[in-house]
Formats: C-alpha cells, sequence, structure tokens
C-alpha cells in the first residue's frame, strides 16, 4: 500500500501543478499511515531528488526519450505497470491537459474509481470519499470511491504548495515503452507568456475595452502584476485576442488566486470559467454589471482612466515594499 | 467509414444550481435540458461536416443515459447523424458509462469515436480516454481541429502553454472542444426527419460502478463586493495587498 504521485514534465522542467499533486499525495499518505513515492517519464534536467521536500521519498524514473511526448495510451500503460508493482492503493495526477487524459486511462485499465477534478483530500472516517467540483464550478460533489485502488486528479491551484526539508531516492523503472500509435509531428509552444491555466494572477478582458489596440493598458497591468492575461467569449470570437486566451464556460477553466476583470459585464458563462478564482475584482463602468455580484472588490469606473491609474499604484506599493 | 457521437444530457449552461433530498440529488425543477455544448457543437458537428465531404460515412450518437435522455436525442438527430443508441441507465460513474460505450464502440465496429472534452454538469473530461483504454484504441484529447486523410487523421490538440500537431491511424478515440466545428441550428428538413430515424434502446451490460455521489454542496455565498471609488485605486492596491493578500 502506497500512494504514487505522476509528475508532469515539459521539456525537462516539472510543472507546478505536479508540485501541488506531490504535496496533495504526500498528504493523502499520511492520512492512509503509507509512503508516497512519485514516478516521472522522460528526460528531466531538474534535480528529482530535491522533490523529496514535497514529501515524497521515492521517485520512479523511466528516463526514455520516446516518452517526452504524452501518448495517453503509452503513459497509462507505463503508469499502471508501475502502480501494480509498487503496490500503489492510491494514484494521484494534476487535472491538467496531461492529467485529464493519461488518469482516465489508468483508471480504466487498473479498474479504479476516478475522482477528477478533486479540490481537497479525502475524507477516510467513512469509506473513501473525494470533494470536487461540478457544474463548472458551481458545486461541489463529495464522490466515494468504491474500489480498492483508487485514482484522483486535482485540480490546478487547488491546492497548496508545501515545501519542507527532504530527499528522494531516484530509482531508474524498468517497464515495457510500447510504441505510441500516435505520432506528434509538430509542437507550438506560446512563449514569453505565463501559461493561463498555471498563473497565480490573470488579468481579462473584455468588449468593454473596445478594441484590440486598446489592450496595451491591459498588457501593462499584467505585465506589472506578472500575470497572464485572458478574455471573454465575444473578444475571442472577433480575434481581438487569440482563441487561447478566451475564459469561460467553453473556452479555459482558471482558478488563479487573483483574477482582475476589466470590461468584462461577466454573463453565467464567463462566470463558469473563473468562479474558483480565490480573489475576484471587477472594473466596469456599468455598476448593474451582474459580475459585481461575483466579485469580491470593484471599481465602478472607466477602465481606460482606472487600469493605468491600478498600473501606477502597484508599481509605487512594490517600489515601497 | 462508421463514426460513433457520445452526447450527453446536461443542464442549460444558465440554469440554477441547486439540490434536493438533504443534499443527494440535483434539483431538476425548473430546469432546462440540452446536449452537452462540446458534445453538440464541437465533435457532433465535426462529425457531420465529415459525412458531407464523405456521403458514404455512418454517424451513430450514443447515450448512456435515462428516456428523458430522448428529446435530447432526437435533437442531435436533427442536427445530423444516422441513428442512435440509448443505453438505458441513470448511473453516473463515468467507468460505469466508458464500459457501456465501449460495449456499443466494439459491436459497432467504428473507425472514429468523437466524445465532447468534458460535460458540463460533471466536469470529469474522463469519458473519452476510458473509452479509448476499454476499445484499447489511441487517443487524442482536447482537440481543437480534425482532418481526414485516408485512415489516417491529422488533429491538432491542446497542450500545457500550446498546441501540438498529431497523426494517427484509425481507429482512434477524439475528445473535442473549441475549434473543431461552429455551432449549428437544426433545420425544419432535419426535425422532421429527425422524426423516424432509428433510435435503438438497449440495456446496460453488467458492470460494477466504482464510484457513487455521496452528497453536493454548494459554495458559501460571496460576502459582497467591497467597491472602492475610482478615483482611489490606492485603496483597492492596500485591500488586494493587505487584506486579500492577493499580490
Amino acid at each position: 500500500m502506497s500512494v504514487l504521485i505522476f509528475i508532469d514534465q515539459s521539456e525537462g522542467h516539472v510543472k507546478k501543478s505536479s508540485l501541488e499533486a506531490l504535496t496533495y499525495g504526500a498528504d493523502v499518505a499520511k492520512q492512509l499511515g503509507t509512503t508516497a513515492e512519485g514516478i516521472v517519464l522522460g528526460t528531466v534536467t531538474e534535480d528529482l531528488a530535491a522533490l523529496g521536500k514535497y514529501g515524497v521519498s521515492k521517485i520512479h524514473q523511466v528516463s526514455n526519450a520516446a516518452l517526452n511526448n504524452v501518448d495517453a495510451q503509452v503513459y497509462a500503460s507505463v503508469i499502471s505497470e508501475a502502480a501494480t508493482t509498487s503496490g500503489a492503493t492510491v494514484i494521484v495526477f494534476s487535472h491538467n491537459q496531461t492529467g485529464k487524459a493519461v488518469a482516465a486511462r489508468v483508471a480504466a485499465k487498473l479498474k479504479a474509481g476516478l475522482v477528477a477534478g478533486a479540490c481537497a483530500l479525502p475524507n477516510t472516517s467513512n469509506g473513501f470519499s473525494v470533494k470536487k467540483t461540478v457544474f463548472s464550478g458551481k458545486a461541489y460533489a463529495h464522490v466515494n470511491i468504491l474500489s480498492a485502488v483508487k485514482v484522483i486528479s486535482l485540480n490546478p491551484n487547488s491546492y497548496k504548495t508545501v515545501a519542507t526539508e527532504g530527499t528522494a531516492v531516484v530509482e531508474a523503472l524498468a517497464v515495457t515503452v510500447n510504441e505510441p500509435k500516435v505520432k506528434i509531428t509538430a509542437v507550438n509552444k506560446i512563449t514569453g507568456e505565463v501559461p493561463l491555466t498555471e498563473a497565480d494572477i490573470v488579468v481579462s478582458g473584455g468588449r468593454g475595452l473596445k478594441g484590440p489596440e486598446h489592450w496595451g493598458i491591459l498588457l501593462d497591468l499584467a505585465k506589472e502584476l506578472g500575470a497572464a492575461t485572458a478574455c471573454s467569449r465575444p473578444v475571442g470570437d472577433a480575434h481581438w485576442r487569440p482563441h487561447h486566451e478566451h475564459v469561460g464556460q467553453t473556452g479555459v477553466q482558471v482558478a488563479p488566486n487573483l483574477y482582475i476583470a476589466i470590461g468584462i459585464s461577466g454573463a453565467i458563462q464567463h462566470l463558469a470559467g473563473v468562479n474558483r478564482s480565490k480573489v475576484i475584482v471587477v472594473i466596469n463602468k456599468d455598476p448593474e454589471a451582474p459580475f459585481f455580484k461575483a466579485a469580491d472588490y470593484g471599481i465602478v469606473g472607466d477602465a481606460f482612466e482606472v487600469v493605468p491609474q491600478l498600473t501606477a499604484a502597484i508599481q509605487k506599493m512594490k517600489a515601497g515594499a | 467509414m462508421k463514426i460513433l457521437v457520445c452526447v450527453s444530457k446536461t443542464p442549460d449552461t444558465t440554469s440554477k444550481i441547486a439540490f434536493t433530498d438533504g443534499n443527494t440529488k440535483f434539483d431538476e425543477a425548473g430546469v432546462q435540458w440540452i446536449i452537452n455544448p462540446y458534445d453538440e457543437w464541437y465533435s457532433l458537428v465535426r462529425a457531420i461536416e465529415l459525412k458531407e465531404a464523405n456521403p458514404a460515412a455512418t454517424i451513430h450518437l450514443v447515450t448512456v443515459g435515462n428516456a428523458d435522455a430522448e428529446p435530447i436525442i432526437r435533437k442531435a438527430l436533427a442536427l445530423g447523424g444516422d441513428e442512435a443508441i440509448r443505453v438505458n441507465t441513470d448511473n453516473s460513474d463515468a467507468y460505469y458509462i466508458a464500459a457501456q460505450i465501449a460495449e456499443v464502440a466494439k459491436q459497432g465496429g467504428y473507425d472514429l469515436i468523437f466524445t465532447g472534452k468534458e460535460t458540463i454538469d460533471y466536469n470529469g473530461s474522463s469519458i473519452g480516454g476510458m473509452v479509448a483504454e476499454l476499445v484499447d484504441s489511441p487517443y487524442i484529447s482536447l482537440a481543437t481541429k480534425f482532418d481526414l486523410n485516408g485512415t489516417t487523421a491529422t488533429v491538432v490538440r491542446e497542450i500545457d502553454g500550446g498546441e501540438e500537431t498529431a497523426e494517427v491511424a484509425l481507429p482512434v478515440v477524439v475528445s473535442c472542444q473549441k475549434g473543431m466545428a461552429e455551432q449549428r441550428i437544426p433545420n425544419m428538413r432535419g426535425i422532421m426527419a429527425a422524426r423516424t430515424k432509428p433510435l435503438k434502446v438497449v440495456e446496460p451490460i453488467a458492470v460494477d460502478a466504482l464510484t457513487s455521489i455521496q452528497s453536493f454542496e454548494l459554495p458559501p455565498a460571496k460576502a459582497g463586493v467591497k467597491l472602492v471609488a475610482p478615483d482611489n485605486v490606492a485603496e483597492l492596491v492596500r485591500l488586494l495587498h493587505e487584506e486579500a493578500k492577493a499580490i
């Protein structure tokens, strides 16, 4: 019995969402009175032993370069085999792009109950129940896992990473790696930007900004905050901003510490993509904008005046701090 | 060329979310049901476009649900598709549902299985991956573009911080999201034709559900917005820094 945590990497670097998964998995192991181990696939440049500070005692590594691209079928077969040989009874993933594809396959392969999109530690007082977000963040469900082996994928930005002292033993894992049936022919990463789903702060603009030529004030604010930029659906549809920035029900769902909405009225479909944010600030000149009802802080005012002042005020605060 | 499109019944995106029976059941009172938007706008419409390009293709729809799902299936058939299969159960465990779809898939021998990227009620994003595993096919998740060249598919999919292009030989399972196709509205001819399209009801195969919902919970109501005057942004910065500790 142990907890196995899948460590997702990209270009040799461990993803932030995986550090959350490691902390979460280590806490699950503590709850169950067992050990937490990690598994990483592909070639990694980072010092894996240092990940011990998140609470894992051992990291299994399959440093096969063929695993640098995520193939859900190959990954699931490797992780399932590792879980079985290491005697893992709980397998933890981040509910990110990789986790969504791989956790489901692992669960089906091992006939293990899956809670996808978990947001809290399991309740083990009577069975094994995990809280997860449902109805696009408008509610939670407590889901019992009935099988002996359990798979949990953790919503990004919903569990705080805790680093303490510790070093993990890194062990090469001998496991069958099948030839992937999917061939990756091109990878196009958006560089120089904070990835939207991993960002601590998101600055988002809507139709209230009146046109793509006015985005400068928003970009300045985002830069000052080290924030990712996002937009509402009409803005994405009108090609004022790239499609991948669209947050909402049918776009990207985000859960940052701080979401700043500028000139977005807050349609229910938009809220479904942002309502897991911890703090929401709304800047809108319409005091009746529905977004104010979902906000923690608000300014009723003209974005073109308020936003540059906000950027300057943050600059000033940082200079003073 | 046979395409299987998985469709699910979900509450309309503007539905008020509430629960009954001691927070163990979703309150269906006054709820408008729709086809899960990802299933309809992206996967079904893309399948219809593939059939328009290759009229010899057949499209089957599958839903796992009780008789309440039939109006949704008829609506989907009004958009397109040749026939529908409903697996008669209201179990909500992802593995149970995936096992039913996998059984339909094995019986039908499909070249292509489309799902939406997730349903807007349970948000698990897990059915496609589970079905792929159960039918032992490759799985391409979160696809934004899909093209066919003979029996090879070229798919663009979302990855962390970008996208990648993949090539795969059929059969394959693909989960679809924005970018795959544009929303369509069923026309009168489609609606009339849908009435006579076959809708087969099959009983579920015996599978153990691996999860069950114990209860639901609504998030605590927001304390209410704190408004700051537009000429006092320094106060907002102070609140965000000292009170919310967000910057």
